[in-house]
């Protein structure tokens, strides 16, 4: 690795690897942090990246053969949870872990107060001591505000402060020297204009003599805030060095791992208004601005994205359970206002939903399949007076086995099932409504190989009978099996729309990243 | 999450004397690992337990316990219990916490009295009066979970507390006798077999909640409402107005209460539902083990309550003291729901699957 900068390694692992059941999820992966340097760690979904981090966190154990040093120093492997700490490791995750009805103060001290037994806290020391703190880090808040009274972007700059000082405050007490802040999509959350902000804190982090390990899926940061770049592919390191070294092509190239697939002319969609099922006009709400596309009849069309650029967020909002701020959804002659669309009203127009949480959103574990399955048709199964148990619970049989459901007993509960099974479920449950837009989020999250292609086989039967499928998906491979037309969101926006040809695994990919091959313009 | 080992149960026969309905809304609730015999085990340990407790207490107070009116007195005495019971298997389906139920028992009891026997209005009127100031209650209730959004627990305790005050208002606290002998004939005086009419509304309303649980899709969304809110609402349920109508029937079931508790005891006494509230709940809990376990249900209910009031109307007989109710309903609630929590896990092999935060 060429030596650009003079720091000492804070981290340095070696000879990672990882295997889950048949697939080495990491190959052998190198890693050196630097310390007073940020280092991007970049890479597909399944690329490796977050089990790097978790064996780092102690939360999994790595391969025998794997060395790790800390600041020079080697540590024995596997971590054990927690230990991270008391090496000097702090971890900020995409989600900042604050607690929002508390104040400032509390929530960046509750680390140490937490320590304490019943030792008095002396709150005006506290309250000093965090006012010199978010100084530092040119956090401009009132330390007695509430967590929920800052603005939005502010929270994940409170705890990336919270991590350092804990830190600190650690390193402090073993003697050691530097620690190692691993920021996980921290920018996933902001918008454009409070990312400079962030660095700002990044760059005073830095200055004080940490290593920032910094994960991202945007190129742009990664080019704009560090120093040194480990590419990661399929569990192996694609390419590392001096981020002066890459152009953003480079790292799309070393990301996707292969040349940019030659990009077909766009052959824009100019079907028929009239073919089109459903029409979303101007929807716009958390996360999405103003967007517009249109479905066919028997078409999936495909929508794809980073964590964070919008295409996820547009389920709940074409169903009505996260109301839009404002649009409209055309669906056959009827026309519904995305703004007030509750998810009955959604349900009656012909729009049904598969959310991607099947136990949180999708189906109640302890009760049975039947049950599940019936909720939506129970009007059917009631007739004079009596709800016909025997005749839902048959109803429920024919449609899990016509989807391939094994074992396909409606009695069973559903928690019991397997993951492909209970998406099958899932999909029995709506299918059974026939509607027009069938509206899927990730579909195949949690799912084996096998069931996977059965899902896949069960949507194309599904559209192939005239009813339009809107598949919203990080997966790659699954969109470019499924779809023949595919929209990538960039920060709330359609960026591009791949048709055709375009739409492979490479394509979709190398678009979320977001990319400046002339011959996209 | 993968299950090994068997995964299709036996085909299920009816047990014999209950609708073969049920005993498929039994198997549902079971996983696929328990044989037939570990099921039926398990929906009537509770009536095991209670033949068991009978037993007991035949053998050691064999003079004294084994009377027939000692039973239809037991049957007749807990209509009330029963009722009131019901009135919270509806709030605890839907996940709401009631605890106004025991109050507006004593508000319902009496305003009977009050109309009745001091202001001599018509018995039939007071206790439509009497109904409607439960729906009112549960009006109020729901508004305050629905719409203002408080946890049910905290509304409930307040508005409990208020209504307490109101009934305590209206009677200057004293206990007020003299409800006309037209609701005591329909309560409580035994008309066939030492059966009292009370104890056949208690029945009918047992029948009725059955019916809605388990044959309405109303009862069937109201499940679903209770165990993921979330999931309810993607599903296109009116998951609001469901959580509203179940305050709503729960606090009119416990007016109903209220005036089987007047006819009972042809009187009110401005405390009399607070002795109600833990018999109720503990009852509750113990019922959702049994029958249908795993869910609030109607016949699981109406046993555990008979269960409890035998254990302790035994337990009296042979001079224990009044603190043993306390001791036996408290125990009961706890072990009741520990019990379902434990079944539970063991069960699903899959601790902790997070449940919906709302």
């Amino acid at each position: 690795m060429p030596e650009v900068n003079a720091g000492t390694p804070i981290l340095e692992a070696r000879h990672f690897s990882k295997r889950f059941g048949g697939t080495l999820a990491l190959d052998d992966v190198g890693l050196m942090v630097e310390a007073g340097t940020v280092h991007g760690l970049v890479g597909h979904n399944g690329s490796g990246k977050s089990t790097l981090i978790k064996i780092l966190a102690g939360y999994h154990a790595p391969e025998p053969g794997a060395e790790l040093a800390i600041d020079g120093r080697t540590v024995r492997l596997p971590l054990a949870p927690g230990r991270f700490r008391a090496l000097g490791m702090a971890f900020v995750h995409q989600d900042p872990g604050l607690i929002a009805s508390l104040t400032v103060v509390e929530n960046l001290r509750i680390g140490t107060i937490a320590q304490r037994r019943l030792a008095p806290i002396a709150w005006r020391d506290e309250v000093r001591h965090c006012e010199r703190l978010l100084s530092e880090f040119g956090l401009s808040c009132d330390p007695m505000a509430p967590v929920e009274a800052l603005r939005p972007w502010q929270r994940p700059m409170l705890a990336i402060i919270r991590a350092v000082d804990e830190t600190r405050a650690l390193l402090r007490q073993s003697g050691q020297g530097g620690g190692l802040l691993v920021l996980d999509e921290p920018t996933a959350s902001l918008a454009d204009s409070n990312v400079g902000q962030l660095f700002e804190v990044i760059r005073r982090i830095q200055a004080t003599g940490f290593g920032v390990l910094f994960v991202s899926h945007d190129l742009e940061e990664v080019l704009a805030i560090t120093e040194q770049v480990t590419v990661l592919r399929d569990g192996r390191v694609a390419g590392s060095g001096p981020t002066k070294g890459f152009t953003r092509d480079d790292l799309v190239r070393l990301i996707v791992g292969r040349a940019i697939p030659p990009t077909a002319k766009t052959l824009r969609d100019e079907a028929r208004p009239s073919e089109y099922v459903a029409e979303v006009r101007g929807l716009t709400g958390p996360g999405v601005r103003g967007v517009d596309f249109s479905v066919s009849a028997g078409e999936i069309l495909g929508v794809s994205g980073l964590i964070g650029s919008g295409f996820a967020e547009m389920g709940p909002m074409l169903i009505g359970s996260v109301p839009a701020r404002q649009g409209r959804m055309r669906l056959g002659s009827e026309s519904v206002n995305l703004a007030t669309i509750t998810p009955a009203g959604a349900i009656a127009a012909g729009v049904c939903y598969v959310p991607g949480e099947r136990l949180r959103e999708g189906c109640i574990g302890e009760l049975t399949v039947a049950e599940n399955v019936g909720l939506p048709v129970l009007g059917r199964f009631f007739h004079r007076g009596w709800l016909h148990r025997r005749a839902l619970a048959g109803h429920a049989r024919a449609q899990i086995a016509r989807l391939g459901v094994r074992p396909a007993d409606p009695l069973l509960a559903f928690e019991t099932l397997s993951g492909g099974n209970q998406q099958k479920v899932l999909l029995a449950k709506w299918l059974q409504l026939e509607p027009r837009l069938l509206i899927l989020q990730e579909p195949t999250q949690g799912v084996d190989v096998g069931a996977r292609e059965q899902i896949f086989a069960i949507i194309r039967a599904f559209a192939g009978r005239g009813s339009s499928v809107l598949c919203l998906s990080g997966d790659h491979e699954q969109l470019a099996a499924l779809c023949s037309r595919v929209l990538i969101f960039r920060r709330g926006l359609i960026a591009r729309e791949l048709v055709g040809p375009e739409v492979t695994k490479e394509r979709i990919a190398h678009e979320c990243f977001g990319s400046d091959i002339p011959s996209a313009a | 999450m993968n299950v090994s080992g068997p995964t299709s149960p036996p085909p299920l026969k009816s047990p014999a004397g209950r609708p073969r309905d049920e005993a498929v809304a039994a198997a549902a609730t079971i996983p696929a690992r328990h044989s037939g015999f570990g099921q039926f085990c398990h929906r009537y340990a509770l009536l095991f337990a209670w033949a068991v407790t009978i037993a007991i207490f035949g053998v050691v107070e064999p003079d004294s316990f084994l009377q027939i009116q000692n039973f239809t007195s037991i049957f007749n005495s807990q209509a009330v219990l029963v009722v009131l019971t019901f009135s919270l298997v509806i709030t605890l389906t839907a996940s709401e916490y009631d605890l106004s139920a025991a109050s507006v028992l004593s508000l319902s009891a009496m305003l009977v009295a009050v109309l009745n026997a001091q202001l001599h209005v018509a018995i039939g009127w007071a206790i439509l009066a009497a109904f409607a100031a439960g729906i009112l209650v549960g009006m109020i209730n729901g508004v305050l979970v629905v719409v203002v959004g408080i946890e049910s627990i905290i509304a409930t305790l307040g508005m409990g507390s208020l209504i307490s005050g109101i009934t305590l208002w209206i009677s200057h606290s004293n206990l007020i006798s003299g409800i006309s002998n037209i609701l005591v004939t329909y309560v409580i005086v035994p008309q066939f077999f030492g059966i009292s009419l009370g104890f056949v509304y208690a029945v009918a309303i047992a029948f009725a909640l059955w019916y809605f649980l388990t044959y309405t899709p109303l009862g069937r969304q109201l499940l679903f409402v209770g165990r993921g809110r979330r999931v309810a609402r993607l599903s296109g349920l009116a998951v609001g107005r469901l959580r509203f109508g179940a305050m709503v029937a729960g606090s009119f079931l416990a007016s109903v209460a209220g005036v089987l508790y007047a006819g009972t005891s042809a009187s009110a006494d401005p405390n009399s539902g607070d002795s109600f509230m833990l018999p109720a709940f503990a009852a509750a809990f113990l019922g959702s083990t049994s029958i249908v376990p795993g869910r609030f249900n109607a016949w699981g209910s109406f046993a555990a309550v008979y269960f409890l009031v035998t254990g302790i109307y035994g337990l009296s007989l042979m001079g224990i003291q009044v603190f043993i109710q306390n001791l036996f309903y408290g125990g009961a609630l706890i072990i009741a729901v520990a019990l379902s929590i434990l079944v539970r896990r063991a069960e699903t092999r899959e601790p902790d699957i997070a449940k919906e935060g709302n």
